[in-house]
């Protein structure tokens, strides 16, 4: 064999003979080294930035959302007015409008401003008025006819002070963009400042927000969520009925019984392609399948649910039969040993055993229906709704909105205060995944099992 | 096969590598116990003893290869020439390209075999062009004594090779960064006999260029291929001498009863 | 009969046959559970899906044949050529399906719906009042038609409570006939069960089938009205609802491809790079920290980086880049969706790269360090080109999953459909024009919305290749260092 003496040939010239000393090239590729190193470090700085980011920008212009801007005013239910007939009887007292309730607060309003000697300059009583929401006439209805004792009493109201005049504290409109809005202006503006000075306006916590429905177009500030958080929560019981037990069913069936034939290869390959099928092609299906070919009406929860939970299916499978798979075969051995059927194996040491695996995987799964828009604004479900849905099963065919949806309607409304409430919603949708998140979090470090 | 004890000739005395009061711990485990070794020059030196031992874990010291585990921590002082290896200015880099290494499983990149053995080369810059390179990988292919049978499919992935061409393999790409210490982990554990008779005689031949350190569980490996042998057991470093002496003239009697058969 | 009722009965007599079987079991045996060949619980449990089972699957049936039925009797009183010209078959039939509905709010009300139907005006009043809006004057064969749904329905509600009541009855004879102490309750039990494990995962074979065959019969009705190579080759895109539209896919297949595009390669550098440095680098703790936190970006629904896009990501672009520079002054812009897609993606490419990376062997980062690399070398020149196959089947996911992304382009890219090469041009995407044709009250039978379906195929087919190839190249990549 040759021996070619290689280390006086070809070794290379910069080569330090001692090892205290780095040659050139050593020290070229350390810094090497230390550059590739940093390029690691910005990614994943710029990854957590933009996190970060997200989550300030969003909170900064949702968390405004859960407080809002109330004119006290202690306002007189004069029965005359508002009981024409004079007996109590809510349907009778019905035939007044909203407008009378609306004249009854601007009245009271005017009356408390000029009772507390607070100067309103050169406005007139109607534009004092339009400092109040015109939702608070339609509140303070709602309140009277759901209790008629209180016809004849005088009763501090807390009325929802306009839009324009709460995104003012809350730094949304100022003087100088009022001059231009003819929704409002620096007078209004100026007189809300004496107001709260005087005590009459407050900017305070609104769990109205989370539980008052939807409001039109220029009523930002009395818009809620509930409809939709009742939306969601019904479309989510659809899911976890519907999806939890076919899911395991069907989980069962691949990991414990199935043989492994190409007929079940291509079952667990229709699986995982089914679980990235972009979203959207669910709700085209809801559409054709639910709606047009099985006649159920659009935009209810039903349908929002049969469709996230057709999505949420192999989101459970594939947990779920990662769960199964993790039971060691000796369980089953043990079983099968004393007689047991496979069935009975199955449901009384295998399926127990992989339950928290499936549960997390539930939860995890429902949380990603929770935040599903797209499929849900084919089915109809981006709807103007403000009638809470009755309760189920019927309730289930009543038209209904969900959270993220909710969102997305805010977010093509014209008024810019509605940027604030659909980041709130998000606030609130956040909270949620939060909640459902950890619990799947707690319950993996709980009950996890290592074979 | 042929037993090279009887061709064994130590031409130097040289000490290359002295280790002293060497402790190593993996996290509380104390796996190595204050090891005192010289490593001559163009010699072959065998690390024997039962598993768990500490052989391995004293190699992979011997050229920082630990630095990679994160629980390890290695005291006591080696040098290389005289130069302590862990001394904070040494960068490990350029110890290992002084200190080549080869492991237990045969690990090819997943590259043609060329690229294989022009890794370390073309890294360590120690080639100034192309017809250089070439001719490294032929001459360390050549030193492997793979270069007959893989000449015509240069490009051909590595992986594809048989387990024993492999090793060749890793060897030939140990040596192409033309080090002065080859660490050698039971290479031939996952050879056949005929594999393993080729590569113990390729470690024959390697020795008159290198200092060779192989850790075998084999004691008639280490007996045919070195000249100097030190037996560990539980973390001490029990005996170290001359090979024929410790096979045939042990003084200790833990040593006595490993080759024996009595400690497996 | 109302549906909850019947279900809500069918449930009680399953109730019931359970504890019949048990006791005719126990009857059977003497009192004696060791005569039983199974538990006296198996006998209960047959019995109860001998009730259950066969009245379900016929309800179910029956509920998805209804509606073809019942449209069938509309039609035999609806004479095609009495159709007025410039509506069709299908607008009619949405009026009677209105018309029948109004009659039973009005038969509800207590109205004499008999005496009404003779008198086409008088009934559009009635129907009025009660809240229910006629578009069109109803015909005679109209007001025939709707009666005939009506009656047809209840029909066919009393036709399917006797079927469901006598099969559910049927049934439970038959068990409670078959129950001996010798019979294989157990078995005959778990074969049912086993039935039903095996329905349960067909499901998601029939999603698949339901997926493809409705898009597909819409695609092929879409295509019966609107020429297929107008569709696939021309560049415009100009939907007009009063007809005459050019629907040409290319304007949103550039947007769609645009889009894409930036996401990838804002994501696949932070992504992969991020994945690299956690799996080579970072200590057991950094990891334990920043994995999550990485991942908390794959949790956040797609509405919410919707929002972040229109109201931060969009006018920062805007007032920072796109006026300054000249680029135009539009808020949404492939840009913007871009952006944010991108940061969405990035724990798909991250986390996925990351267990490709830990699949590299040990042995192979071993062998390099070794020979005096360092680590970015064995990362650059041993770890990722042994890993690229599976890196490429991660980065196709993502493409798949920013291709098939709605929410992000509907609130950032735009509606606007362009072929631009300007990034800060609003463009719009497949999803978003599936959305935009999709929403609100539509008819299906106007090319402008059946085209959705079209849109809906081909993003369906695109995204299923990119995923299946993906999982192909993935699954080899694995078995290569199994």
């Amino acid at each position: 064999m040759t021996t070619l003496d290689m280390t006086g040939e070809n070794a290379g010239t910069g080569r330090s003979k001692s090892l205290f000393t780095a040659d050139k090239r050593t020290a070229a590729r350390n810094a090497a080294e230390r550059r590739f190193r940093a390029y690691g470090v910005v990614a994943i700085t710029l990854a957590i930035l933009a996190l970060v980011w997200l989550l300030i920008s969003i909170f900064s212009t949702g968390l405004p959302a859960f407080k809002q801007t109330f004119i006290d005013i202690p306002v007189t239910l004069d029965a005359a007015v508002l009981d024409k007939a004079g007996h109590g009887n809510p349907d009778e007292m019905a035939s007044v409008s909203t407008i009378g309730y609306g004249k009854l607060i601007a009245k009271a309003l005017s009356a408390e401003i000029a009772a507390r000697g607070i100067d309103t300059g050169k406005m007139k009583p109607r534009d004092v008025a339009e400092m109040i929401s015109e939702e608070s006439a339609a509140t303070l209805r709602n309140m009277v006819l759901a209790n008629p004792k209180l016809l004849g009493s005088t009763i501090q109201f807390p009325a929802l002070a306009n839009g324009r005049i709460d995104g003012y504290f809350k730094g949304r409109v100022t003087m100088a963009t009022a001059a231009l809005d003819k929704n409002t202006s620096p007078e209004k503006l100026a007189l809300a400042d004496r107001l709260v000075a005087a005590g009459m306006m407050q900017t305070r916590l609104n769990l109205g927000f989370l539980t008052m429905p939807d409001a039109s177009d220029q009523r930002p500030e009395a818009a809620g969520l509930g409809v939709a958080i009742l939306g969601s929560l019904y479309m989510m019981f659809i899911v976890l009925v519907l999806a939890l037990p076919i899911g395991v069913a069907a989980s069962v069936y691949l990991e414990e019984f199935a043989p492994k034939n190409r007929w079940t290869d291509l079952i667990e390959v229709n699986i995982s392609n089914l679980a990235a099928v972009p979203s959207i092609v669910y709700g085209i299906l809801g559409l054709a399948i639910f709606i047009n070919f099985g006649g159920l009406p659009r935009s209810t929860a039903i349908v929002g649910g049969l469709v996230l939970a057709l999505m949420t299916l192999p989101r459970i499978i594939i947990p779920t039969r990662a769960a199964l798979k993790a039971v060691p075969p000796s369980i089953r051995d043990a079983a099968l040993g004393v007689g047991a059927s496979r069935l009975q194996t199955v449901m009384h040491h295998v399926l127990p055993l992989a339950m928290p695996g499936v549960l997390t995987g539930t939860i995890i799964g429902l949380a990603q229906a929770l935040g599903e828009t797209a499929p849900l604004l084919l089915i109809g479900m981006v709807a103007f709704v403000r009638d809470f849905p009755k309760a189920p099963p019927m309730g289930l065919l009543d038209p209904a909105s969900a959270l993220p949806v909710q969102i997305f309607n805010w977010t093509q409304r014209g008024d810019p205060g509605f940027v604030e409430r659909a980041s709130g919603a998000i606030i609130v949708l956040l909270v949620f995944l939060i909640v459902m998140n950890t619990a799947a979090i707690i319950l993996r470090r709980k009950y996890e099992r290592r074979w | 096969m042929k037993d090279l004890r009887l061709e064994r000739d130590v031409r130097t005395e040289t000490n290359k590598i002295e280790a002293r009061g060497v402790q190593v711990y993996y996290g509380t485990n104390h796996a190595l116990k204050d090891v005192d070794v010289d490593i001559l020059d163009k010699t072959v030196t065998a690390f024997i003893g039962p598993s768990g031992c500490g052989k391995s874990t004293f190699l992979r010291c011997l050229n920082r290869m630990n630095d990679t585990v994160a629980s390890a921590k290695v005291q006591g002082k080696i040098t290389l020439e005289g130069e302590d290896i862990y001394d904070p200015r040494v960068d490990p880099v350029q110890l290992r390209a002084k200190i080549g290494m080869v492991f237990q499983k045969p690990n090819p990149f997943p590259k043609s075999i060329y690229d294989n053995v022009a890794y370390g080369p073309k890294i360590h810059g120690l080639t100034r062009n192309k017809a250089e390179l070439d001719e490294v990988v032929e001459s360390c292919l050549r030193k492997a004594a793979l270069w007959n049978e893989v000449k015509d499919r240069l490009t051909a992935p590595g992986t594809g090779l048989s387990g024993g061409q492999q090793q060749r393999l890793c060897i030939a790409r140990a040596i192409a960064t033309s080090p002065e210490v080859l660490l050698m982990d039971e290479p031939c554990s996952a050879l056949d006999p005929i594999a393993t008779a080729q590569v113990e005689e390729l470690i024959d031949e390697l020795r008159s260029q290198f200092s060779v350190v192989i850790v075998t569980h084999s004691m008639q490996q280490a007996a045919r291929v070195s000249q100097k042998t030190a037996f560990f057991h539980l973390g001490h470093l029990v005996e170290y001498g001359e090979t024929g002496t410790i096979f045939t003239n042990p003084k200790d009697p833990r040593t006595e009863s490993y080759i024996t058969g009595r400690i497996g | 009969m109302s549906l909850g009722l019947l279900c809500l009965i069918l449930l009680g007599l399953a109730a019931a046959a359970f504890f019949l079987g048990r006791q005719r079991a126990m009857a059977a045996a003497g009192g004696d559970v060791r005569r039983l060949h199974s538990l006296p619980g198996f006998y209960g449990q047959i019995t109860a899906l001998a009730v259950i089972v066969p009245a379900f699957a016929v309800l179910v049936v029956w509920l998805l044949a209804e509606g073809f039925v019942i449209q069938s009797s509309a039609l035999s009183h609806i004479d095609v050529a009495d159709v007025p010209a410039g509506s069709d078959v299908s607008l009619v039939m949405a009026d009677v399906t209105r018309l029948a509905r109004g009659l039973a709010t009005l038969a509800a009300n207590g109205t004499d719906v008999e005496a009404l139907s003779h008198d086409p005006v008088a009934l559009k009043t009635a129907l009025g009042a009660a809240g229910v809006a006629m578009g069109n004057d109803p015909t005679p064969a109209m007001i025939d038609a709707a009666k005939a749904v009506r009656t047809t329905a209840a029909q066919s509600r009393l036709g399917l409570s006797v079927v469901t009541l006598a099969l559910a009855l049927a049934g439970l004879g038959w068990a409670l006939v078959r129950i001996k102490p010798e019979f294989r309750a157990r078995n005959a039990t778990e074969t049912v069960a086993m039935g039903l494990l095996i329905g349960a995962s067909l499901i998601a074979v029939l999603t698949t089938v339901g997926i493809v065959l409705s898009m597909l019969s819409e695609t092929i009705h879409f295509f019966g009205i609107y020429p297929a190579t107008k569709f696939f080759l021309s560049a415009t895109w100009t939907p007009r609802f009063g007809g005459g539209s050019d629907l040409g896919i290319w304007p949103l297949v550039w947007g769609t491809v645009y889009v894409s595009v930036i996401a990838l390669i804002v994501a696949v550098p932070i992504g992969l790079l991020s994945a690299i440095y956690l799996s080579e680098y970072a200590s057991r703790r950094v990891r334990g920290i920043v994995k999550p936190l990485i991942e908390i970006l794959a949790g956040i629904p797609t509405i919410v980086y919707g929002l972040f896009a229109l109201i931060t990501v969009g006018p920062l672009l805007r007032d920072w880049i796109a006026v300054p520079m000249g680029f135009g002054n539009s808020s949404s812009s492939v840009m913007t969706a871009g952006l944010v897609m991108g940061i969405m993606v990035i724990p798909f490419v991250s986390s996925l790269s990351d267990d490709i990376i830990n699949a590299v062997p040990q042995s192979l980062r071993d062998g390099s360090l070794g020979l005096g690399a360092t680590p970015s070398e064995t990362i650059r020149k041993v770890v990722l080109p042994a890993a690229l196959p599976g890196i490429v089947g991660a980065v196709l996911l993502a493409a798949s999953r920013a291709i098939g992304e709605t929410m992000i382009v509907v609130l950032g890219a735009g509606a606007a459909a362009r072929l631009s090469l300007n990034p800060f041009d609003a463009m719009t995407t497949v999803t978003v024009k599936i959305v935009s044709q999709l929403t609100g009250d539509t008819e299906f039978n106007s090319p402008e919305t059946l085209v959705a379906f079209a849109l809906g195929l081909t993003l369906f087919t695109l995204t299923l290749g990119l995923n299946i190839l993906a999982l192909v190249i993935v699954r080899k990549y694995r078995e290569q260092y199994e």
